[in-house]
């Protein structure tokens, strides 16, 4: 008998997470509950100077008098913030210089998600800065970083080293106050990166770190800071993988990104934590605040793969601050079973010749939900300012949604603002064709997603990009088409 | 004292002019309880993010008009679509003026919802009809508490309304600032047709604020064409609550005109209710000044095999604000459906505003779905085109908006209508051209 699309939904059904194990590493792991003594606790912990404890208690305090946001079109239990551990940290805290020192267990940890260090190192120039339970352990390629003075490193680390540059730029783009979420990770995020790139220098490699939770029950509070001075560019992806868990965990992360003048920074994100089993049972909660300002003819181009997480709660933006600026935003989220996507980005276009770029490809199959929700602003001094905005959304079975919110909002006379969206499911003209040219119908639906995310699947670096397709391949193949 | 306040204690004395026995008494009372709760909207609302009442809501309103104003027929003949035979149902200041109307009980009731809500032979269709789709939001429930005058339209099965049916509300300025709530109810059952042209025009300076309510019932095949003309002066505001529920192959489409007034909030809601359904929304907004036209609308597929077809243009000049939310929601039953929806807009100047947030919700997945905005200007080598061939800069630049929201025009059905519009635009974009050529 055929191989038939019911086959293959069973088939879907019952694959299981295949990056769900968990790596028994002693943590060293605070007590759950969230307070003052806590968030002061983290601060000493990490050795941290008095104005960076300050800065942390400020947005503690700020986080207290808010509520949690509901106006996300996704339905979940909220976490409680006070049963959950805010520290936690594998407990030999070694500096290694050479990838023997590592430890074996974690070695093949990397192994098993198929980023092998040793690899990376020789083919890939790839300087990998692995983020395991919220403390750095491992660095590469720092020295050849090093000697074109480019600052890649722990945010802690950065707050250690380099604190007049972590001081002025920390908190200048996400406020403390500017969500919920935000302020939350402003008082108890525990590590994450930074990266500075001096004057006029274009980083050689792709730089790019995996973040992992591990340990169960512990949130994590991701910070990332990523400087491009005048006339630099760089290029910073991030991708990550969870072990499988049946309670909920909350993954609140900040990434700041500055582009001064001429600058020029691409972030790529291929994000694929535990989505929860086929009943919608456990699940990364993943609400995160991504937010870029570019000066004076800078860029800032955002690229992302979702395809993990029970609800994902995400809108990388652009502030389009100095004339010229430009500001992209490409991105496909794919949901599955019971997950729950609610992304977009904003584009707040300040300067004159602004320039915006919004692709969203959203796919939805099971009994999911998928949000488009976007921002497109022109002020009234972005004179001759352009957007463009497609947002195409693919369904697979009729128990799913798809769901766009696009706001728009000019008010300058020049404004060219284009925004086009559309829904539809895979025509069974294009399966049969395929299936007429002996593609069978799992590879006929692969072929078929791939086609309609490959505006964006395009714009992925080449390493991401492989990664990307096989991660669409496993969320989806064998949905109904 | 508070509008909100006044309302409610006004509520009481309401009663006292109406017939407390009449069977929409317990729906009143049960309003005016919903919206002593939820009360006027604010910014806060989603669905009231871009449009403030605060200002509007500041007026000492009168609730009650006094008496009825007379008015000669040959002062306000240019606001009727005169050199069309129609249906007339005329009010002055709330109160229904027999002098201006011409209605009908012959085949079709073309008459009045006052006495439908009291009359025992309406009994049966009010009960079934009245206040049943209409939202119970602050508004809509203000709207019913204080439902007692409007247009009550009924066309039995198979049955045509020979001509088309004009529905005018005058505000004379005898008050120096009033309310009007005019309740409409239009039943047009199966394979019935209907026409209506809807139009509020306020006599004086004097602010006037309507916050009217429209249910539209469309049965199995119906047809509904209704037009709206919103061409009032600067201190009219008007809040329009129209909701339209619509049977198997029915086809029901609203044309809104918004080109004056103060603050003007439409909100328009299709309920689509059996398969092979199809709902038309067009709208043309042109406003300048500081003027505020808000088109808020919903069409809700429930149903396989149907279609909706939404069509916005703006064009938006010195200091106006336009809003554009829509929103299309496509149940998991609804499979095959069409359903497509575009906003264009023009910007004039620096100091306008467009806010446009086209939605789309969809459960199903046997769906073509498409929304398109665009906010721009007018070409400048089409212009320079123009103007190499003699034609005036303002004329060309009229010529082009003109053409920008033609095709919305195009779907008027009544010629008469069509060449009123034309005029009504060509006196907004301040030109002397026929469009009509």
């Amino acid at each position: 008998m055929a191989y038939t699309e019911d086959d293959l939904k069973k088939e879907l059904e019952t694959k299981e997470y295949e990056y769900g194990f968990y790596t028994d590493i002693e943590s060293d792991t605070f007590p759950v509950g969230l307070n003052e003594d806590i968030v002061r606790a983290i601060s000493k912990k990490k050795e941290e100077p008095e104005w960076m404890t300050k800065w942390r208690l400020e947005a503690f305090r700020i986080w207290e008098q808010m509520e949690e946001p509901e106006w996300a079109n996704v339905k979940y239990e909220k976490p409680d913030f006070q049963n959950i551990s805010y520290y936690s940290a594998p407990n030999k805290k070694p500096k290694y210089n050479s990838i023997d020192e590592v430890d074996p267990e974690l070695l093949e940890t990397f192994k098993k998600l198929g980023i092998s260090l040793e690899e990376q190192k020789k083919l890939a120039g790839v300087a990998v800065d692995i983020v395991m339970d919220s403390v750095s352990v491992a660095t590469t390629f720092k020295e050849t970083l090093a000697e074109k003075g480019i600052i890649f490193c722990s945010i802690s680390e950065a707050i250690q080293e380099h604190p007049e540059l972590v001081k002025k730029y920390i908190g200048s783009v996400v406020p403390k106050k500017d969500n919920f979420y935000a302020a939350l990770n402003s008082a108890v995020f525990s590590d994450g990166s930074f990266c500075y790139i001096p004057k006029g220098v274009r980083c050689p490699m792709e730089l790019s770190t995996y973040f992992r939770i591990n340990q169960a029950g512990t949130g994590q509070f991701e910070r990332t800071l990523v400087i491009a001075d005048k006339g630099s560019y760089v290029s910073y992806l991030e991708g990550c993988t969870a072990p499988s868990r049946d309670e909920n965990q909350l993954h609140a992360a900040v990434v700041e990104l500055i582009a001064l003048d001429d600058a020029e920074i691409k972030y790529s994100t291929v994000q694929n934590w535990y989505p929860g089993n086929a009943e919608g049972k456990g699940g990364v909660y993943n609400f995160v605040t991504k937010r870029g300002i570019c000066e004076t003819n800078a860029k800032i181009s955002w690229t992302q793969v979702e395809t993990g997480s029970a609800i994902t709660w995400k809108y990388p933006s652009c502030i389009l601050k100095g004339d010229n600026a430009v500001g992209e935003f490409y991105s496909i989220a794919v949901t599955n079973n019971f997950q729950q996507a609610d992304t977009g980005t904003k584009m707040v276009h300040l300067g004159k010749n602004t320039k915006s770029t919004i692709i969203s490809k959203g796919i939805s199959a099971g009994k999911s939900q998928n949000s488009y929700r976007g921002l497109v602003q022109i002020n009234s001094r972005a004179t001759n300012a352009r957007n463009f905005s497609q947002c195409d959304s693919l369904l697979m079975g009729n128990e799913c949604g798809a769901h766009t919110f696009p706001y728009i909002e000019a008010k300058n006379k020049t404004a060219q603002i284009e925004h086009e969206a559309t829904t539809s499911k895979i025509g069974e003209d294009q399966i049969f064709y395929c299936n007429q040219r002996g593609i069978d119908t799992e590879k006929a639906i692969a072929l078929i997603v791939n086609g309609f995310s490959k505006e964006v699947l395009n714009k992925l670096p080449m390493e991401f990009a492989v990664e990307a397709q096989k991660l669409l391949e496993i969320s989806l193949e064998g949905s109904v088409g | 004292m508070e509008l909100k306040e006044k309302l409610v204690s006004s509520f009481l004395a309401f009663e006292n002019t109406v017939d407390i026995d009449a069977p929409v008494h317990d729906i009143r009372s049960q309003a005016i309880k919903v919206f002593e709760e939820k009360g006027f909207p604010t910014k806060k609302e989603e669905a009231w993010k871009y449009t403030s009442l605060n200002t509007i809501l500041k007026h000492d309103y009168s609730v009650f008009p006094k008496e009825e104003n007379a008015l000669e027929f040959k002062d306000v003949k240019k606001y009727f679509l005169h050199d069309l035979d129609t249906y007339k149902i005329v009010f002055i200041d709330g109160i229904y003026s027999s002098h201006l109307s011409e209605t009908t009980h012959d085949k079709i009731d073309v008459c009045l919802m006052s006495s439908a809500l009291t009359k025992d032979k309406y009994k049966p269709l009010i009960d079934n009809y009245f206040n049943k789709i209409a939202r119970q939001d602050g508004l809509s429930s203000l709207n019913t508490a204080f439902s007692k005058e409007g247009a009550y339209i009924y066309i039995p099965k198979n049955k045509l309304a020979d001509k088309p049916i004009q529905i005018i509300h005058f505000s004379t300025g005898k008050e120096s600032s009033l309310l009007l709530q005019p309740r409409n109810l239009i039943i047009v059952e199966e394979n019935s047709h209907v026409q209506i042209i809807e139009r509020h025009q306020s006599l004086t300076e004097n602010p006037v604020l309507t916050n009217s309510v429209t249910e539209i019932f469309a049965d199995k095949r119906a047809v509904v064409d209704y037009y709206k003309i919103q061409n009032d002066n600067q201190n009219a505001s008007l809040i329009d609550n129209t909701y339209i529920e619509q049977q198997a192959q029915s086809l029901a489409s609203v044309h809104t005109f918004a080109f004056g007034g103060n603050l003007t909030r439409n909100n328009l809601n299709f309920f689509q209710k059996g398969e092979g359904i199809d709902s038309v929304l067009n709208g043309i907004t042109i406003i300048e000044g500081k003027q505020h036209v808000d088109h808020n609308t919903l069409v809700h597929h429930t149903a396989p095999n149907c279609e909706s077809h939404q069509d916005y243009k703006g064009i938006f000049d010195e200091k106006a604000t336009g809003v554009f939310n829509g929103k299309i929601i496509v149940n998991k039953e609804a499979q095959k459906t069409n359903a497509f929806q575009s906003n264009n807009n023009i910007l004039l100047s620096d100091k306008a505003t467009i806010n446009s947030k086209p939605q789309l919700e969809i459960f199903a997945d046997d769906v073509k779905c498409s929304h398109g905005c665009t906010i721009g200007q007018l070409d400048e080598n089409a212009l320079f085109y123009m103007r190499t061939r003699g034609i005036g800069e303002k004329e060309a630049r009229a010529l082009m908006m003109y053409a920008f929201a033609n095709n919305v025009l195009e779907s008027v059905k009544i010629p008469q209508l069509k060449s009123r519009i034309n005029k009504l635009i060509a006196n907004k974009l301040n030109v002397d051209i026929g469009f009509d050529l």
